[in-house]
C-alpha cells in the first residue's frame, strides 16, 4: 500500500490494528489497549470538536466524553463489521450534536416495520475492515477541491451555502464535488468484489 | 416495494456529517428505515468520515496527565463492570417480522401512533393534516392526507421542500412517488403534485418556515425605528 501523501504520514496503525486494539478493549477491558486507542484518536476527537465549538476547555471535555464512551460502548462495536474510525466519528458527533442540545431522529432496526436488508449477512460480514482500507485508498485519490468541501461538511458542520461563499464557488458546485467524490468513493467500494 | 427516489447526497452528507436540522432529518431518517439501500450509502459516507478522521492532522498530541485524567475517569464509570456482560445488541436483535404497520420510526413516535390513531384536522377540499411539533424552528413538519385525484393543496412555497410517501402515491409531472419515495423540490420549482385516482395519499411533508418572510419584514422596519 502507498503513503505517499504527507498528510498521511502520522497514520501509523492500520484499519486491521485498530480494530484488534477495540475489539480487546471490548473483550478483554484491556487498559493497554485502550491507552493506544486513547493516544491515537484522543487528538483526533479533540480537534474535531474545537473545530465547531472554537473552545479549546470544551473540546477537551468533550474528547475525554467521547472516549469515556469508546471504553463503556467497546463491547458494542462487531468486528466482522468494523471500522473502528467510522465507529468514533459517529460517536464523537452524537455527543456534539448533544452538547448544542440539537436533535438528530434516527431509525429503529427493532422497530416492526423497518425493512431489513435483503442482502445476504455473509455479504455484509468481513466487508467493514476492508471497507476501511479502500476508503482510506481512494480518499487520497480524490482531487483535493473535492477532498476540502468533504472536510468542511463533515467537521466543520458548515452548511453547503456557507461553504460555497467561504470557497467563493456556486452553490451547484458544491453539490456537484460531494456527488463526485461519493461516485469515485462508491466505485471503490464496488470493486471489492 | 421499489423505491425510486432517494435522498440526494448533498442531503444525505448533511445527515451523516450532524449538520441536518431536526425537521428535515425526521425525513431522512424515516425514508431510511424503509430504504436499505440509502442506509448502505449512509454507511459508506460514515467510512468516509471516518477516513478522513484518520487524515486530520492533531496538532497537539495527548499527554501523560491527559491519559491519567482519562484513566481515572474511566475507572470509576459504573457502566464499565457491567459492560462486559453485555451482548452486541446487533447479534441479540432477532430480525424483525413482517408487519402491517404504515408509519416507521423515528416519525411514528413523533405523531404518537401509526396511521389508525391519529386525528386528522380538515385543510378543506377534501384534504386533511397533521402539524407535527420539533424543536426546530427552521422548519415546518406537517403529515398530509390528499383525496385520490386531487392536487396537494396550499401548495405554493418558497424554498427547500422534502415530500414522503407513506401511503397512497402521487404524481409530479412525468414521475410517480410511491410509498418509499422521497421527492426534494427546490424553492424555485414550480410543480403541482397530484394524488393518483386509486387511493388517498398520505404522505410527511417538511418545508423551511414561514417565519422567514416575518423575520424580513422586522429586518426592513428596525433601521427606521433604530431598534
Ligand atoms: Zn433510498
Ligand atoms: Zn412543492
Amino acid at each position: 500500500m502507498k503513503r505517499t501523501d504527507r498528510q498521511f504520514a502520522d497514520q501509523d496503525l492500520s484499519p486491521m490494528e485498530l480494530s484488534n486494539l477495540l475489539t480487546a478493549v471490548g473483550q478483554d477491558r484491556s487498559i493497554e489497549a485502550f491507552e493506544t486507542i486513547f493516544r491515537y484518536y484522543g487528538p483526533r476527537v479533540r480537534s474535531f470538536m474545537a473545530m465547531k465549538t472554537r473552545d479549546a476547555q470544551l473540546a477537551e471535555e468533550l474528547m475525554q466524553e467521547t472516549m469515556t464512551a469508546v471504553w463503556n460502548k467497546a463491547v458494542q462495536f462487531d468486528p466482522a463489521r468494523g471500522n473502528v474510525s467510522a465507529w468514533i466519528f459517529t460517536i464523537a458527533r452524537n455527543l456534539r450534536i448533544d452538547a448544542f442540545r440539537r436533535k438528530r431522529p434516527v431509525f429503529d432496526e427493532n422497530d416492526p416495520v423497518f425493512v431489513a436488508d435483503n442482502a445476504p449477512a455473509a455479504d455484509v460480514e468481513l466487508e467493514g475492515r476492508q471497507d476501511a482500507e479502500l476508503l482510506r485508498e481512494a480518499m487520497e485519490s480524490l482531487p483535493p477541491e473535492q477532498l476540502d468541501v468533504l472536510k468542511r461538511a463533515f467537521f466543520d458542520e458548515a452548511s453547503h451555502s456557507t461553504i460555497a461563499e467561504d470557497m467563493g464557488i456556486p452553490l451547484g458546485t458544491v453539490k456537484s464535488r460531494i456527488r463526485l467524490a461519493f461516485d469515485k468513493l462508491r466505485t471503490a467500494l464496488e470493486g471489492r468484489r | 416495494m421499489t423505491i425510486n427516489h432517494h435522498i440526494s447526497d448533498a442531503l444525505l452528507m448533511d445527515y451523516a456529517s450532524g449538520n441536518l436540522s431536526e425537521g428535515w432529518s425526521l425525513a431522512v431518517a424515516t425514508h431510511l428505515a424503509l430504504c436499505p439501500g440509502c442506509r448502505r450509502r449512509l454507511d459508506a459516507m460514515e467510512g468516509a468520515a471516518g477516513a478522513l478522521f484518520d487524515k486530520l492532522i492533531a496538532r497537539e498530541p495527548v499527554t501523560g496527565s491527559d491519559w491519567e485524567k482519562m484513566k481515572a475517569r474511566i475507572a470509576c464509570e459504573p457502566g464499565a463492570v457491567t459492560a462486559v456482560a453485555e451482548k452486541p445488541p446487533v447479534a441479540a436483535a432477532p430480525k424483525p417480522a413482517r408487519s402491517a404497520g404504515v408509519i416507521p420510526e423515528p416519525l411514528r413516535s413523533y405523531l404518537g401512533g401509526d396511521v389508525d390513531t391519529l386525528k386528522w384536522r380538515a385543510l378543506g377540499r377534501g384534504a386533511y393534516q397533521i402539524r407535527i411539533e420539533t424543536g426546530d424552528p427552521e422548519t415546518q413538519v406537517r403529515l398530509l392526507k390528499i383525496p385520490a385525484g386531487r392536487p396537494v393543496p396550499e401548495h405554493t412555497h418558497e424554498g427547500r421542500e422534502l415530500t414522503l410517501v407513506l401511503s397512497g402515491s402521487f404524481r409530479d409531472g412525468n414521475d410517480l412517488f410511491a410509498r418509499g419515495d422521497l421527492e426534494e423540490a427546490d424553492g424555485d420549482l414550480l410543480h403541482t403534485p397530484t394524488a393518483t385516482e386509486d387511493e388517498d395519499c398520505i404522505c410527511l411533508a417538511v418545508t423551511e418556515a414561514p417565519l422567514k418572510f416575518s423575520s424580513w419584514i422586522v429586518r426592513l422596519i428596525q433601521p427606521v425605528l433604530k431598534i
